[in-house]
C-alpha cells in the first residue's frame, strides 16, 4: 500500500515491528485469520536454511510462511 | 428432535487446538472413519456415553481457522455447519479454543455463533493457561457472547464431566450476533431467508459468500442463490477482510473485559532454542536424516519378523486350508486365491503400523511442521511442498502408507503429483527381484578395490527411482495448470510430548481403513489373477499330469520333480500362459520371452511374484526366496533357442530390471491411488505412465546393452 514502507521480507531475524497493512488482498484475509492484525506486532525469528520460508511471532503464535507471502505483509518502519 | 434420535455434536476448532485429543477421551474406541456424503474428506465419527443415558455421535471435523474455506478441508465444515437442515447436521457444536491465547479462537467462534448454531465453548489448556499467568472471569465471558463456558484439559480428561453435562442441557441460539451483516447486503440477505427458508442472517450472509460449499442446496436451491447474487451485485469475498477486522476488534473489547489476569505472552518464551538447531543449516538437516534413517530402519528391519509370521500364517492357513477342504474350484478358491489375497494385504500391516507410528509421534510432537519449513523451498522447484518429503521417503519402504502419509497436503496439485510420483521410489518388494537379476548379471566383483559391483548396482536402481521420481514431478508440474495458487502459511506448533493414547489411535485408525477400504479391492484383482492363472483354454489343465507324463516318461523325476513339472505345464497352458505367450510380441523388442512374460502379468499383482514365478516356470519348484541361489543357476542355464546364448545375457537382465524399477506393478498402490483420489482418473494414467516409462526405458537400455 504506502510507498516507502517496508515488509516482513525486508525484515532481519530478532527484529520487531508493526503490521501496517497488506498489500495482496487474497492473502490478507487468511493472514488476518492467523493472528496477523494490522497494528499487532510481528518479530522476524529466523528464516529456513535457504532463506525461504521464514518464521515470525505475531498474536502469540508463530507462523511459517514463504518470502513471496512475507513481502505481502507493510511494516510500520 | 428428542430422546428418539442420538444427539449429534460436532467439535469444531482451530488445528493444534487439541480437537483429537478431546474426541479420543470422548468416544475412547468406539470410532470410526468415514467419508461425508459426496465429499472426499474423511470425517471421523464415535459415540459417547452423556450423564442422562444417552449416546451421542460425536464428529470431529477438521482443524479451521475460519469459516471462510480455502482448502477442501475447510470446505467440508463450511458446508456441515452451512447445512442445518438435513438429518446428518449436528445439533451441537463444540468449540474447542486453545486458552492461552484466545484471539484467533475467538474469530471462529464469533463466526459459529453468528450462524445461529448452539454452541459449546470449552477453553482448552487452561493449565498451560493458568501457568503463564492468565485468568479470565468465565461468567461474564459466557454472559458476552451468550454460550455456555467449560474449561477442560484435553490432554488429561480434565472437566469433561462438566462438558457432557453441557451437551445434555438444551441450547438457545444466540439473539445478538457480533458481526451484522452489511448494510450492502440486507436486501438480498432478506430475499435470500424468504425464498430459501434460511433461518438466520449470517447463514444467508454466507450462502451469498460461499458458492463453492452449497452442494447441499441442490442445483435449483444453487441457481436461486446465483440469481439473488447477480441480482443484488453480490460479490463473494469482497468484505471478507474488513468482517475480520471488526470481528477481531469485538473480540478485543471482550478479552479487555473478561480477562482478570495477562500474561505478557510475547514470542520470547515461544520461540524456542530447540527452533534454532531444528532450523539450522547443518544440524538441521542432519537431525532430519537421522530421523529418516532411523524410520527407513524401523521399517525394514523391526517389520521384517512380523510380516514373516503374518507371511507364513496365511501360507500355513492356505496349505491347511487346501488339505482339510474337498477338493473342487470352490476350495481351491479360497485356498489358492482368497487366502493369499489377504495375506497380501495384512502383510503390509506391519509396514503401516510402524510408519504412521512415527509420522503419528512426529506430527503430535510438532517436528512434522518443521520438517515442512526445512524443506520447502527445495521441493517447490520440483513442483511438490515441504509436506511431500515424508510420503517419498516411506516410498522406499512401500507405497501403500507412504501415498496415505500424503493427505497432510493441502494443495491439490502438489498432493496430486506427490502421489504420482512416489511409487516410482524403490520400494522394499523390488528387493526380491533386483537381487537375484543383480546377481544372475553383476559379477560378484570388487570395483576400484572396495566397492563391491553387485552392491553399486542394486544402490544405483534405487537412485534412478529418487530421479525419475523427482524428474517425473518437474515434468507435472508443467503440465498441469491450475488456477489455485500455492502458499504456505502455516502455523509452527510449540513442541511437546506426543500423547501416546493418540499415537495408538493413529495406528488403529489409519491401518483399519487401509485393510478395510484398499483390500477390497485387492481382493478382487487376486481372485481375477487367480482364476487366470488355474484355468486355461481346452482340456490342457486337466489332462496335464498325463501330458506331462508322457513327455517325460524317458526322465527319472522324483515325486517332487514330477510335481513341479506339472506345475509349470500347468502354468504354460493357463491363461496366465495363453496371455503371456499372447504378449510376446510386445515384450520380445525388450529381449523377454513369454515365459518372462506370464512372470510380467503374475508380478502385476506385487513385484515379489517375479521370483515365484520364475521358480515355476523353470520347473525347479518350491524354492523361497532364500534359495534365490538354486533359481538363479537354473535361469543362467537357460537357453535363448534363437541366439543358442543364455537367456538372461545382460541386455535382457538390464532392461528388466529398468523395467522393474519404473512400473507400476503393484495393485495395492492402484487400489490405494484409487482411494485416496476417489477415482479412476489417476490410477489409470500413473498406470499408463509408469508402464510407458518402464517399457520405453528397458527398450532402450535393451538396445544399447545388446
Amino acid at each position: 500500500m504506502a510507498g516507502g514502507s517496508k515488509n516482513v521480507a525486508e525484515m532481519h531475524p530478532g527484529e520487531v515491528g508493526i503490521v501496517s497493512g497488506f498489500t495482496d488482498d487474497h492473502l490478507s484475509v487468511k493472514l488476518m485469520e492467523m493472528g496477523c492484525l494490522p497494528g499487532a506486532a510481528v518479530r522476524f525469528n529466523f528464516t529456513a536454511p535457504f532463506g525461504d520460508p521464514v518464521c515470525i511471532s505475531v498474536s502469540g503464535y508463530e507462523l511459517s510462511l514463504r518470502l513471496e507471502e512475507a513481502a505481502t505483509i507493510s511494516i510500520l518502519d | 428432535m428428542t430422546s428418539s434420535r442420538k444427539p449429534k455434536i460436532a467439535l469444531v476448532g482451530n488445528p493444534n487446538s487439541g480437537k483429537s485429543s478431546l474426541f479420543n477421551h470422548l468416544t475412547g474406541l468406539n470410532q470410526k472413519i468415514g467419508n461425508f456424503p459426496g465429499v472426499t474428506v474423511e470425517k471421523r465419527t464415535g459415540h459417547s456415553q452423556l450423564p442422562d443415558g444417552t449416546t451421542a455421535d460425536i464428529i470431529d471435523l477438521p482443524g479451521i481457522y475460519s469459516i471462510y474455506p480455502r482448502s477442501l478441508d475447510e470446505q467440508i465444515v463450511a458446508e456441515v455447519l452451512l447445512d442445518h437442515h438435513s438429518p446428518s447436521a449436528p445439533d451441537k457444536i463444540v468449540v474447542i479454543v486453545d486458552g492461552t491465547n484466545l484471539k484467533r479462537g475467538f474469530l471462529l467462534l464469533t463466526q459459529i455463533i453468528d450462524m445461529g448454531l448452539p454452541t459449546i465453548l470449552a477453553l482448552n489448556m487452561m493449565d498451560l493457561a493458568a501457568k503463564a499467568g492468565i485468568s479470565y472471569d468465565f461468567n461474564a465471558l459466557s454472559k458476552k457472547i451468550g454460550v455456555p463456558v467449560v474449561a477442560i484439559n484435553a490432554r488429561k480428561g480434565v472437566g469433561l464431566d462438566e462438558l457432557k453435562k453441557l451437551m445434555v442441557k438444551p441450547l438457545t441460539p444466540t439473539e445478538k450476533p457480533v458481526f451484522s451483516i452489511w448494510p450492502e447486503a440486507e436486501s438480498a440477505v432478506k430475499e435470500l431467508r424468504a425464498t430459501l427458508n434460511v433461518d438466520n442472517d449470517y447463514e444467508a450472509y454466507q450462502f451469498l459468500e460461499q458458492p463453492n460449499s452449497l452442494k447441499f442446496l441442490g442445483a435449483a436451491g444453487q441457481g436461486t442463490v446465483t440469481n439473488i447474487r447477480n441480482k443484488y451485485s453480490f460479490f463473494p469475498g469482497k468484505f471478507q477482510g474488513a468482517e475480520t477486522i471488526q470481528r477481531y476488534s469485538f473480540i478485543q473489547d471482550l478479552l479487555n473485559d473478561v480477562t482478570l489476569k495477562a500474561s505478557d505472552h510475547s514470542w520470547k518464551k515461544n520461540s524456542s532454542r530447540l527452533d534454532r538447531i531444528v532450523t539450522h543449516k547443518v544440524w538441521g538437516y542432519l537431525i532430519f536424516f537421522a530421523l529418516l534413517f532411523l524410520i527407513f530402519q524401523s521399517i525394514f528391519a523391526w517389520a521384517q519378523v512380523p510380516m514373516d509370521l503374518i507371511d507364513l500364517g496365511f501360507a500355513k492357513l492356505s496349505s491347511f486350508l487346501g488339505s482339510v477342504l474337498p477338493a473342487g474350484p470352490l476350495s481351491s478358491l479360497v485356498a489358492e486365491g482368497l487366502i493369499p489375497g489377504i495375506g497380501g494385504i495384512m502383510i503390509f500391516i506391519p509396514q503401516i503400523a510402524i510408519l504412521f507410528a512415527f509420522i503419528s509421534v512426529l506430527e503430535e510432537s510438532g517436528y512434522m511442521a518443521r520438517v515442512v519449513f526445512l524443506m520447502d523451498k527445495v521441493m517447490r522447484k520440483f513442483g511438490l511442498n515441504g509436506k511431500s518429503v515424508v510420503p517419498l521417503m516411506s516410498g522406499v519402504a512401500c507405497a501403500i502408507p507412504a501415498i496415505m502419509a500424503t493427505r497432510t497436503i493441502e494443495n491439490w496439485k502438489e498432493r496430486t503429483i506427490t502421489i504420482f510420483v512416489t511409487p516410482l521410489m524403490s520400494c522394499s518388494a523390488r528387493l526380491p527381484v533386483f537381487t537375484i537379476l543383480v546377481a544372475l548379471i553383476v559379477p560378484d566383483e570388487k570395483a576400484w578395490g572396495f566397492f563391491n559391483l553387485q552392491g553399486l548396482a542394486l544402490m544405483g536402481l534405487y537412485l534412478l527411482g529418487f530421479v525419475a521420481a523427482l524428474t517425473s514431478a518437474y515434468v507435472m508440474k508443467l503440465l498441469i495448470r491450475v488456477k489455485e495458487r500455492s502458499y504456505l502459511i502455516m502455523e509452527l506448533p510449540t513442541y511437546r510430548i506426543p500423547k501416546w493414547s493418540n499415537v495408538g489411535y493413529t495406528i488403529l485408525e489409519k491401518t483399519k481403513a487401509f485393510v478395510l477400504e484398499a483390500g477390497k479391492v485387492i481382493m478382487a484383482i487376486s481372485v481375477i489373477l487367480w482364476v487366470l492363472a488355474s484355468y486355461g483354454p481346452g482340456d490342457a489343465m486337466s489332462k496335464a499330469r498325463e501330458n506331462v507324463l508322457e513327455e517325460s516318461k524317458n526322465l527319472r523325476l522324483t515325486e517332487q520333480g514330477l510335481e513341479d513339472r506339472v506345475a509349470a505345464y500347468k502354468l504354460e497352458h493357463s491363461y496366465a500362459g495363453v496371455i503371456g505367450k499372447g504378449i510376446e510380441p510386445i515384450i520380445r523388442p525388450l529381449g523377454y520371452d513369454w515365459k518372462i512374460g506370464i512372470a510380467l502379468i503374475t508380478s502385476f499383482a506385487a513385484r515379489e511374484v517375479f521370483v515365484g514365478t520364475m521358480a515355476t516356470i523353470y520347473s525347479i519348484g518350491s524354492v523361497n526366496e532364500d534359495d534365490a541361489a538354486t533359481i538363479k543357476d537354473r535361469m543362467k542355464e537357460e537357453v535363448n533357442p534363437e541366439t543358442g546364448g543364455p537367456r538372461f545375457t545382460p541386455a535382457t537382465g538390464f532392461s528388466l530390471l529398468v523395467f522393474y524399477t519404473f512400473a507400476m506393478q503393484c495393485m495395492s498402490t492402484i487400489a490405494v491411488v484409487y482411494r485416496e483420489t476417489k477415482g479412476w482418473k489417476w490410477p489409470l494414467i500413473q498406470l499408463a505412465y509408469m508402464t510407458t516409462l518402464a517399457y520405453v526405458s528397458a527398450f532402450a537400455v535393451f538396445h544399447l546393452l545388446s
